[in-house]
């Protein structure tokens, strides 16, 4: 069916346009992305551009636009190349299509997640931009009857100097869809970047300030119905028997409806769909649910944590190091569960017909979702429609490997054997209850000095569930070994010389586990840079001199590192806190995605003991700065973001039943809790890297060494609790 | 049936009196640039305004609102104040993923409606009960400076 709630006011216009130009654009793969078993066709034809007579660019993002800033990034390359005027700019979501939209990073896979991408389409968009350009640059050649060189093109306008001449980008679109496509194209040097590295606001600003962006909880459709379901209160339960009959007599309830995931009950409105579920009676079956708590799943980690793990990375010869060290430190650290508590509750919507099936979605998987949704369905992935629609956040949530959500949306339109389209809402206690956490870990470390006061060893272990094992992603997983688990630690940058580390891969412990914006590195950055901190204090070193020593093969990240240390002026002595307050700064470094960040963060321990983070001075390096607003911008968010976590963040389990439910229980920071923030950009002709998550690892460290200089405390549980630090 | 008045025009609801006014302004009458987050008044979200208060439309009883005027972020723009906050909203990109700026920017209309020249606590005070996730707190408080400036 068509769908004009959901279609937007560009595509239509295009539609209305008539002729334009459309470019099917045969790109190369970079080498450097190694295709996969299910590639199908790595040189399969892409679209990323619409240029309509009405001089409208159309980009079109095969990433999903979560906050990031990606509409606006991937819509700056495409415009650089092109030199389109950015006013003139507007960007649409790609549809499900792997062959033309594949994340490159990620074979042949269509999906947004990991940093990957503005690394992946930097050049793929930069091709898009000069492919296009230069098909009407020799349209307007052939119009004028004059040399292609002769030919300038700025913000939008194509000009011939000599005769006087010049033209639109929109004027010449029909013509340039009759040129052959360029076999090579000449992108532009640095030096000649007028949007790349400059100022392009965000494209989605307008619509997000006046209430017309379209978010998946926005979608109507007629006759369309709201689900609401009843979810087990343990992970693993299963319905035994549940009674409508109070549900049903809800106005507004349609039907009710079992299907493997719980009990839903669909409404004309979600809030009929609402007092439906609540009305519900439902008896779990909890023969097989999970029932540890947190601390039972905390004790077998700690337990675990005694013997050898699978060796993710050694070097040098560890245990000889610690046989007989002249000073040897250790720690041991606790990290909790993690919701990603979006905004916007997970939801989306579903429309059945016989041979195909439509979804809208903030949409972030699309490649393993449409294989997930036709498999259940016993359609092919093509028959699978999947509209991607802004997400009102997602920090990892909405790239599920299991298509969890979208599947159960999908149970509930096969249980009314598709009679209506279905929105499925998850409440927010759902959402925060219903699983998908960033994975609990406990790690331990273990630090050898010699007489020099030199790191000669270092020994990190690591206890947690894999995110990947048994996911579409499962094939990552080599010899016991998750690399997700051990990002951030595995490479640790310093050159020691000997250094072990290995994982526990705890079995039997059914909490839904995900990716959560930095992954691995949440937990990872945390430990090595708060017990190098340590280290550095042991070895009665300054905390950046002492990691610079040990960085002199990292420049990246020496470069960050010296920067925000510069920018903070660090080594110069810290405003004094006022009465009965101590203050303290702390630094970490840490690389995640490809990206560099460091950052230096000042605290304040007030007289009444409460902790206020002043200010964050952050130092990034990702590569040729694409957007440096939007990268500010980023950083300035995952600061908030990972002081959250730092802070408040918990998800705890009592007898397999999650103890939180929503906003008061699980707190992200609120607006008198943000900390001042600098962002310094490293110079770099690097190819770009990503800026969604890179600066969320270091700030919880950093802070945490800020509070140890102030207290002498280190924190080795989290979130931080005050009667760790008073 | 229950009166209202929205952004100015007088409409009609036919829902039951304790329905939550941000399910009538989505629901029923497809204004859906008024948010659902939290369903208990935790993040604000959901803020509209009545009879030019700031209230969290997912726990006022349409019966509360009956007779009164309803502000949404659809109508907000009419305004002088909406105007200069939406405008700051765009010079400064303070928006990340955008689900929560609906309930920002309602939450800054009435406090420069009220004060309009807010220091950073009466920021603080007026926008505490609104979470962003994408915690884009520094932009949303140079915003409302800029809409304050803007509005001398």
């Amino acid at each position: 069916m068509t769908t004009p709630p959901i279609e937007n006011a560009s595509r239509r216009r295009f539609l209305q346009g008539v002729a334009g130009l459309t470019l099917a654009l045969y790109l190369p793969r970079p080498a450097s992305a190694a295709p996969q078993a299910e590639t199908t066709a790595p040189f399969a034809p892409n679209a990323f551009l619409r240029i309509g007579v009405d001089n409208s660019v159309t980009v079109i993002s095969k990433h999903l636009e979560m906050g990031q800033g990606t509409y606006t990034g991937l819509a700056t390359i495409v415009a650089e190349e092109l030199d389109a005027a950015w006013s003139q700019v507007r960007v649409e979501g790609a549809p499900a299509d792997a062959k033309r939209y594949a994340n490159l990073q990620w074979g042949g896979a269509q999906g947004t997640g990991g940093s990957t991408a503005i690394l992946n389409s930097w050049e793929q968009m930069r091709h898009a931009g000069a492919t296009a350009r230069a098909m009407l640059v020799a349209a307007a050649a052939q119009r004028w009857q004059v040399p292609a060189e002769e030919i300038t093109v700025s913000a939008g306008v194509v000009s011939h100097h000599p005769s006087q001449r010049q033209a639109s980008l929109g004027e010449l679109a029909t013509a340039a869809a009759t040129q052959p496509l360029p076999t090579a194209v000449k992108l532009k040097e640095p030096h000649q970047f007028q949007l790349v590295g400059k100022v392009a606001p965000r494209k989605d600003t307008a619509e997000k300030s006046n209430g017309k962006a379209r978010f998946t909880q926005d979608v109507q459709l007629p006759g369309m119905l709201v689900a609401v379901v009843a979810h087990p209160p343990r992970f693993g339960a299963q319905v035994k028997e549940f009674d409508a009959s109070r549900a049903k007599a809800v106005k507004g309830v349609v039907e009710v409806v079992q299907i493997p995931t719980g009990v839903a009950v669909l409404a004309h409105d979600t809030w009929s769909a609402k007092k439906g579920r609540d009305a519900l009676t439902v008896t779990w079956d909890e023969e097989r649910a999970f029932k540890l708590g947190s601390d039972e799943i905390t004790a077998r980690y700690h337990e675990l944590a005694q013997s050898p793990g699978a060796i993710a990375h050694a070097q040098g010869d560890p245990d000889r190091a610690f046989a007989q060290p002249a000073r040897r430190l250790q720690a041991s650290y606790d990290f909790p569960y993690l919701a990603h508590a979006a905004m916007e509750p997970l939801n989306c919507v579903v429309q059945l017909q016989p041979t195909s099936c439509e979804i809208w979605n903030g949409e972030q998987m699309q490649s393993v979702d449409q294989m997930k949704i036709a498999a259940q369905l016993g359609l092919e992935p093509e028959q699978v429609t999947l509209h991607m629609l802004y997400a009102g956040g997602s920090f990892g949530r909405r790239a599920s490997k299991d298509s969890d959500y979208l599947l159960e949306a999908v149970s509930i339109a096969q249980a009314i054997a598709g009679r209506a389209p279905v929105k499925l809402v998850w409440l927010r206690e759902d959402d925060m209850r219903a699983g998908y956490y960033r994975p609990a870990f406990h790690h331990t470390l273990e630090a050898a000095l010699d007489a020099e006061k030199q790191l000669i060893g270092w020994r990190h272990r690591l206890v947690g569930q894999s995110i990947l094992a048994g996911s579409p992603f499962g094939a990552r997983v080599n010899n016991g070994v998750d690399p997700i688990s051990v990002e951030g630690a595995a490479n640790l940058p310093y050159g020691i010389p000997h250094m072990r580390v290995d994982l526990h891969t705890p079995q039997g412990i059914e909490v839904p586990v995900l990716w959560w914006r930095s992954v691995g590195s949440t937990h990872t950055a945390y430990s090595t840079e708060t017990f190098i901190d340590e280290v550095a204090t042991a070895a009665e070193q300054d905390p950046v001199a002492f990691r610079l020593a040990l960085l002199t093969q990292q420049p990246r990240h020496a470069g960050v590192l010296k920067l925000a240390a510069e920018k903070a002026g660090w080594g110069q002595p810290l405003t004094q806190g006022g009465a009965g307050e101590r203050r303290g700064r702390g630094v970490a470094v840490h690389e995640s995605f490809g990206t560099f960040v460091a950052q230096v963060a000042e605290v304040t321990l007030q007289a009444d003991g409460k902790l206020k983070v002043d200010r964050v001075v952050c130092a990034v390096d990702c590569g040729i700065a694409i957007n440096p607003d939007n990268i500010r911008s980023q950083v300035e968010g995952s600061v908030g973001f990972a002081l959250s976590a730092l802070l408040h963040g918990a998800i705890t389990l009592k007898a397999g039943v999650v103890e939180q439910s929503n906003f008061h229980d699980y707190a992200p920071i609120r607006i008198h809790e943000m900390p001042a923030v600098e962002v310094h950009i490293v110079a770099s002709s690097e190819p770009p890297s990503g800026i969604g998550e890179p600066a969320v690892p270091p700030l919880a460290p950093a802070v945490a060494n800020a509070i140890a200089a102030a207290t002498g405390k280190r924190l080795r549980s989290l979130p931080i609790q005050p009667a760790d630090y008073a | 049936m229950i009166t209202l008045t929205i952004n100015g025009q007088t409409t009609q609801v036919d829902a039951d009196p304790d329905t939550p006014l941000l399910w009538v302004l989505r629901d029923t009458l497809h204004l859906t640039g008024t948010k659902y987050s939290c369903g208990m008044a935790l993040c604000g979200a959901c803020t509209v305004q009545l009879d030019g208060q700031p209230v969290r439309s997912c726990v006022t009883p349409l019966s509360a609102a009956a007779g009164k005027r309803v502000v949404t972020i659809e109508g907000v723009g009419s305004e002088a104040v909406g105007r200069a906050v939406q405008e700051a909203w765009r010079q400064l990109d303070v928006v990340q993923c955008g689900y929560c700026q609906s309930g920002q920017i309602m939450s800054a209309v009435a406090l420069l409606t009220a004060n309009r020249q807010p220091s950073d606590a009466d920021i603080d005070t007026a926008l505490g009960g609104n979470i962003c996730r994408c915690a884009t707190y520094l932009r949303i408080r140079a915003a409302i400076h800029l809409a304050a400036k803007s509005l001398v």
